[in-house]
């Protein structure tokens, strides 16, 4: 009891300091380029609606000012009942890529910089293409082993290529996996945060407060699927390519030193539209949907078809599944 | 009170004042450290993107040398216990260098830390009240007490003894409780460190339970090869030993430290060993990192193995260093004590510096291949890092062994004799 009204007491002393501190809101602390105001924000959780607004208020002044759009920053909270899940047919997957690019305009992920070197792309989408088969016969050994060679085949995460770029897709004897933040229902990522910068939120997905995040990235070590990506620079967005249809733990723009991830596009799903890799596949390879709705795409796939999911063997409990017809 | 300021001022004025090799090498050290701001401005400016470190292999040097450094401020612990415990005479007059060393050391793990953030202006987010540690879910959050609570302990624990000595009065019973503790907490520092890396499932070349034990047992080589060469410098350098000096460093603590460094190096390279017969037999997707490591990977006939070299140039380094540690003709040997010494550290060094922490990126765990080599910048910083360890420790020492040898005292205690204690 003691240490509650005593926790309490200093949070309230905190939030006096930021009101004293509002005078002096818009100073920027030089080299690191961040406001006063910036530099006490709460985390998301314990802001109140107030402290919300404020903070978005702040951030479409910051982008009209930096990148001269007029932003739309929603706080959309998870409906009741929901819990996303996504499933993803690699028989039809032909690795076109066109869902890593759709990704990229619709989340505002930094582009490559035709000018700046140091700005690089982000994509949250990497698509594996993976070879049917191998089989190399081998020959008898001399030693006490006998060399069967190599057999490799199925969904391999060490054998295969990233950076593929045929002139035509799909090709005959390839196939293609393409992994994204897999949702866990238990992440590593979360257990491994030592600010709470990133959570799972009531309907499954799991988040990043871009305010609060102090770019350890111990979460990018932890992830078994490679879905972590940070900023190493601040990002480059020309005006054109921005989505100024935002959500405050989703697609907003991110700066220099967090770390930021698929979210099942947040801004969407919570509005109720689909994600917008499931929207740009042009071989309808991608389902999305609420597991809890057993009319929903994502739930005929688990009662249909076999699936399977990465790494199960890790006990991260994917909500993301793969299949095939 | 007074006496305490006093003990401060003094302090301050002794570690100002020496030889003009005294101030050459500390005006060398603060020109490495002011060469590694300039780039840790730029750094702050443009962000990480100055390193080489990438979404594919997201930690290096930094946290490499991290890593290594936690085990050399664990190594005070192998002084202070057969010291106090033991109450081994020889240790006496030597625990307070391991301590300070322990104090450097710390020093350049948290910076280094801090120097790996990407966002430092919220490293408060980490604390109670200002922020919200994940505690006790996040391993990081358990480093930041344990690191800070050894900080403490080996900043009270010398503290207290050279103000005592400088005002000749015999130390309280209480501060052998907080040497008491001092024990566990320094095996502590280096078993949290390990737990970072150990319990990360996605990460199969750390996730084995032999990390902890492997990571002391490295750090109890390390470690007192170091406290060898620096106490036969300082030896060199002070009055220390010369007729007059009341300081002593035997050559019998040195060889004692020799025999600890050489059985943590036979356990260290059996973890070794152990680990790379159980990942090598097995033959599973764990062996990857390790196959990077030795031999480097195959990956659509190009070949990558940027750390091939240095890994066999740390085993045989190590293995060197044991054999010459081995023989007592060798060990007892001031020259060839030294050569084992230097190539204990370095080959520690290395294998579990960037041997440690970079294969454990390679591959992705969804099986890309990218090879990480710091980047100019990134080694000045590193450099600086390291420089501003020796330079907390050169000056800590140098008021330690102005008190304990009796060169200074508090005006009111010069007629009275150095308590038993001490």
């Amino acid at each position: 009891m003691v240490d509650e009204s005593r926790r309490d007491f200093l949070k309230k002393a905190a939030a006096g300091a930021t009101a004293a501190v509002i005078p002096f809101a818009n100073v920027r602390i030089p080299v690191i380029d961040v406001t006063l105001e910036e530099f006490f924000q709460k985390h998301y959780k314990e802001m109140s609606d107030d402290d919300k607004k404020r903070v978005i208020e702040r951030l479409k002044k910051e982008y009209k000012e930096k990148y001269g759009i007029d932003a739309e920053i929603k706080t959309t909270p998870p409906k009741e009942g929901v819990v996303w899940g996504y499933a993803l047919n690699i028989q039809k997957c032909i690795g076109c890529r066109r869902c890593v690019y759709a990704c990229m305009r619709e989340n505002n992920q930094s582009r490559a910089s035709p000018k700046d070197p140091t700005k690089s792309e982000i994509q949250w989408i990497r698509v594996l293409e993976i070879e049917k088969f191998k089989i190399h016969p081998g020959e008898e050994g001399k030693d006490f082993r006998t060399r069967f060679g190599e057999i490799i085949a199925g969904v391999n995460l060490e054998e295969n290529e990233h950076y593929y770029n045929p002139e035509h897709v799909p090709e005959e004897d390839k196939f293609y996996v393409p992994i994204q933040c897999q949702q866990c229902e238990r992440p590593p990522c979360v257990k491994v945060c030592p600010t709470k910068a990133t959570w799972k939120e009531p309907d499954g997905i799991i988040v990043v407060d871009y305010n609060w995040c102090i770019g350890c990235r111990f979460c990018l070590a932890a992830c078994p699927y490679w879905a972590r990506r940070f900023n190493w620079s601040d990002p480059y967005l020309p005006k054109e390519e921005i989505n100024p249809k935002m959500h405050y733990l989703g697609n907003r723009i991110r700066m220099r030193g967090v770390v930021e991830k698929c979210t099942f596009c947040i801004q969407r799903t919570r509005e109720g539209r689909y994600p917008a890799c499931v929207e740009a596949c042009p071989v309808g390879a991608r389902k999305f949907g609420n597991l809890l709705d057993p009319e929903s795409d994502v739930r005929k796939v688990l009662e249909k078809k076999r699936v399977f999911r990465l790494k199960e063997e890790l006990g991260t409990q994917p909500k993301f599944f793969y299949f095939m017809d | 009170m007074s006496k305490l300021i006093d003990f401060v001022i003094t302090s301050i004025k002794v570690s100002l004042t020496g030889s003009k090799k005294y101030y050459a090498w500390l005006a060398s050290l603060l020109i490495m450290v002011l060469f590694g701001a300039f780039s840790y401005y730029y750094q702050l400016k443009y962000g990480l993107i100055i390193t080489d470190i990438r979404d594919q292999v997201s930690w290096g040097s930094y946290i490499a040398n991290f890593t290594f450094l936690v085990g050399v401020a664990a190594a005070a612990v192998m002084i202070v216990l057969p010291a106090y415990i033991y109450n081994y005479k020889e240790f006496k007059h030597i625990t307070i260098f391991g301590e300070l060393l322990a104090v450097g050391a710390l020093t350049m793990c948290l910076s280094f830390v801090l120097i790996d953030l990407g966002r430092i202006d919220r490293m408060l987010h980490i604390l109670p009240f200002t922020g919200t540690p994940n505690w006790p879910q996040s391993m990081l959050t358990w480093d930041v007490i344990v690191l800070n609570g050894y900080l403490f302990l080996n900043l009270l624990i010398p503290g207290y003894l050279l103000y005592k000595a400088y005002v000749r009065e015999p130390p309280r019973k209480w501060i052998k409780i907080f040497i008491l503790i001092s024990i566990p907490w320094a095996i502590s520092i280096h078993t949290v460190t390990a737990f970072l890396y150990g319990g990360l499932a996605a990460r199969p070349f750390w996730n084995t339970a032999v990390m902890a034990p492997r990571f002391l047992a490295s750090a109890f080589t390390a470690g007192p090869a170091l406290m060898i060469i620096i106490l036969q410098i300082v030896r060199r350098y002070t009055c220390i030993g010369k007729p007059g000096c009341k300081l002593v460093v035997t050559d019998r603590a040195l060889f004692t430290l020799a025999h600890i460094a050489l059985i943590s190096m036979l356990v260290n390279l059996f973890f070794l060993g152990s680990e790379i017969y159980t990942v090598g037999y097995a033959a599973t997707s764990h062996l990857a990192p390790l196959k990077y490591l030795f031999f480097g990977l195959e990956h659509n006939g190009v070949h990558y193995g940027k750390l091939q070299p240095y890994m066999w140039a740390a085993i045989t380094m190590e293995i060197i260093a044991a054999i010459l540690l081995l023989f007592p003709k060798t060990r007892k040997n001031f020259t060839t004590l030294n050569i084992a010494c230097i190539f204990a550290f370095l080959g520690i060094w290395t294998e579990k510096g960037m041997g440690l922490i970079i294969p454990g990126f390679i591959p992705t765990p969804i099986g890309e291949i990218w090879e990480y080599y710091p980047t100019l910048m990134e080694i000045m910083i590193t450099l600086a890092v390291w420089a501003l360890g020796f330079l907390v420790y050169t000056l800590l020492l140098k008021v330690a062994i102005a008190i304990e040898a009796e060169e200074v005292v508090h005006p009111s205690a010069k007629d009275k004799e150095m308590p038993e204690a001490h």
